[in-house]
């Protein structure tokens, strides 16, 4: 069993990007992005190699894409504000304000899906993510892959409303059958 | 003739098992579909006592979090303690003094033989054998009271903190604890006498629920339960965490992948952690048992790490984000007899429901693991 195997074969099916963690700080091997409708796909590759199924969750990244516009606002106005006193020199007027206001829309936050794999031979832990706009969560499931997935998915479909598209059976597993909240969502208000 | 006998052969029944029953283990419900004694479908109903713990480690800050890792496993709490101050020490490059490292490994060792102490009594319990609890039990208030006197707790301990533990040990634990091993190795011959080779034993269970290597590896089942069915993964080994590669000791493996197998992990595995302690006791070095400068308020780099560790059960495996703050961005706990019962489905597909009891026994069921 051969991490770097694994990665090159992730490669080859086009995964976004595969990167190696330092294990030793982070405690997983290969860190997978993968595209949602490649999911599939990179999770038949780890299976072919007889990884056994760890987990799966979600990530709520509400308030992320806000967050990077107004670091990079912060980047640009810094920018802004040191260029002034170089041009001053010049005896020119700065510009009043320069890029950040190309407008439109901030782009949409994204509800993560991590899978954990692990294998019970060599150590090597892989984590695939697949980022899903949070207004429309929807993926692929495994669990016909892995069975064990159907529990897995079940329990992040309640805590996160991630909707695994041909699941047999996605009803409540933890909270109460007629539950309509998903409450590790960073929205979510009891 | 009776309406009975005029239906089709086929038809099925729904046998509702729980969610109170002597042989669940806590809060568990089982949705049985029976064709006559046969069981068609097992779908276990979760959640009776979930408390989403992931949730209030959102809510917290890191340390604040601490106890709630002994109310997940209340058998194994310690080794919780373990994977989350472990995890937190990897975000927080957090260097732990040896002693305490020890120290972790001599209570979680003596925590694990507890609970699998616990679980014998409880598994012979649903067999209907009554005696062996009680033995067991006996047995197992010895631990609880050495571990009473250093963690100030006999079950849902907090003993574990950032950089180190809460309290040294003293010479009475030392002497305490060595007493107990030469006490539970006096009596594991007498359980394997009166119990192992009962014959009563060897027929509920040899060759009664079967679960073959493939199936755990498509459910991600851990510990004794992938053990009994012949993989060698123990996490102690294959992820050594904490102190464990400075000891010797086996991962004991049994290849039938039965209900008897599965009971013959836990009762080696006993002796194994016996050992553990035993050597951890011999080679205790001296020093510190926190770590210097920890800060109060710990604040973690941003990032995401994983850390797991051996439970009674299997590997646990705490995910934490950090998003560089006090709290938690995101906590999840993967709990090893989560994945271990999913699949249980599968496995008593055609059994017999004395039979279902025992193999249910022989997973070694915590529920408020499984529901978190």
């Amino acid at each position: 069993m051969n991490c770097a195997a694994i990665k090159e074969k992730l490669t080859v099916i086009g995964v976004e990007m595969v990167s190696e963690a330092e294990y030793a700080r982070k405690g997983f091997a290969l860190d997978v992005q993968v595209a949602p409708h490649l999911l599939v796909a990179a999770v038949s590759v780890l299976d072919a190699e007889g990884f056994f199924i760890e987990a799966i969750t979600g990530v709520d990244w509400l308030g992320e894409q806000a967050a990077l516009r107004k670091e990079a606002e912060a980047k640009v106005a810094a920018e802004a504000k040191a260029q002034p006193e170089a041009e001053a020199a010049a005896g020119e007027a700065p510009p009043l304000v320069s890029q950040p206001a190309e407008q439109g829309e901030i782009p949409e936050d994204a509800l993560e899906v991590v899978y954990d794999f692990n294998h019970y031979e060599g150590l090597c832990r892989v984590t695939i993510r697949a980022r899903l706009p949070r207004s429309k969560p929807e993926i692929a499931t495994i669990s016909s892959i892995y069975p064990g997935a159907n529990w897995h998915e079940r329990e992040t479909h309640d805590f996160f409303g991630i909707i695994f598209v041909g699941h047999p059976y996605l009803v409540p597993l933890l909270l109460p059958e007629d539950a309509d909240f998903h409450p590790l969502l960073k929205d979510f208000r009891s | 003739m009776s309406t009975f006998a005029q239906s089709q052969a086929n038809e099925t029944f729904v046998l509702n098992l729980g969610p109170q029953h002597p042989a669940t283990h806590g809060v568990l419900r089982v949705k049985l579909t029976m064709d006559g004694e046969y069981i068609v479908e097992a779908e276990p109903v979760l959640g009776y006592i979930h408390r989403m713990h992931e949730k209030m480690g959102e809510n917290r800050t890191w340390a604040q979090f601490l106890p709630n890792t002994g109310r997940i496993d209340y058998l194994h709490a310690l080794a919780y303690n373990h994977g989350y101050v472990s995890v937190v020490e990897r975000a927080a490059s957090i260097e732990v003094p040896e002693r305490a490292e020890y120290l972790r490994v001599i209570t979680a060792e003596l925590n694990r033989v507890s609970s699998h102490l616990l679980w014998f009594g409880a598994f012979i319990l649903d067999l209907g054998g009554f005696s062996p609890l009680l033995y067991a039990f006996d047995d197992r208030e010895h631990i609880l009271d050495l571990l009473e006197s250093v963690t100030g707790s006999r079950l849902t301990y907090c003993y574990f903190r950032f950089g180190g533990v809460y309290n040294d040990i003293d010479d009475n634990f030392v002497t305490g604890t060595r007493a107990f091993i030469k006490r539970l190795r006096g009596r594991m011959p007498m359980y394997h006498n009166l119990v192992t080779k009962n014959i009563i034993l060897m027929k509920r269970l040899q060759e009664v629920g079967p679960i073959s290597a493939e199936m755990c590896r498509k459910y991600g089942a851990t510990g004794p339960v992938c053990r009994g069915s012949g993989i060698n993964f123990d996490v102690r080994k294959h992820e050594p965490y904490s102190v464990y590669p400075e000891f010797d000791f086996e991962v004991p493996v049994y290849e039938q992948g039965d209900s008897m197998a599965r009971y013959m992990v836990r009762m080696d595995e006993m002796e194994q952690s016996l050992r553990i302690v035993e050597q951890a006791l011999d080679k205790l070095p001296e020093g510190p048992v926190m770590a210097e400068k920890v800060p109060k308020i710990l604040k973690p780099a941003k990032g995401d790490y994983y850390h797991a560790v051996e439970t009674a059960r299997g590997s646990f495996g705490v995910r934490v984000i950090s998003d560089g703050s006090n709290t938690p961005y995101r906590l999840k706990l993967r709990s090893p007899t989560f994945s271990n019962l999913s699949l249980f489905g599968e496995a008593c597909r055609g059994m017999l429901l004395p039979d279902v009891l025992a193999l249910m026994g022989s997973l070694d069921l915590v529920i408020p693991e499984i529901d978190r």
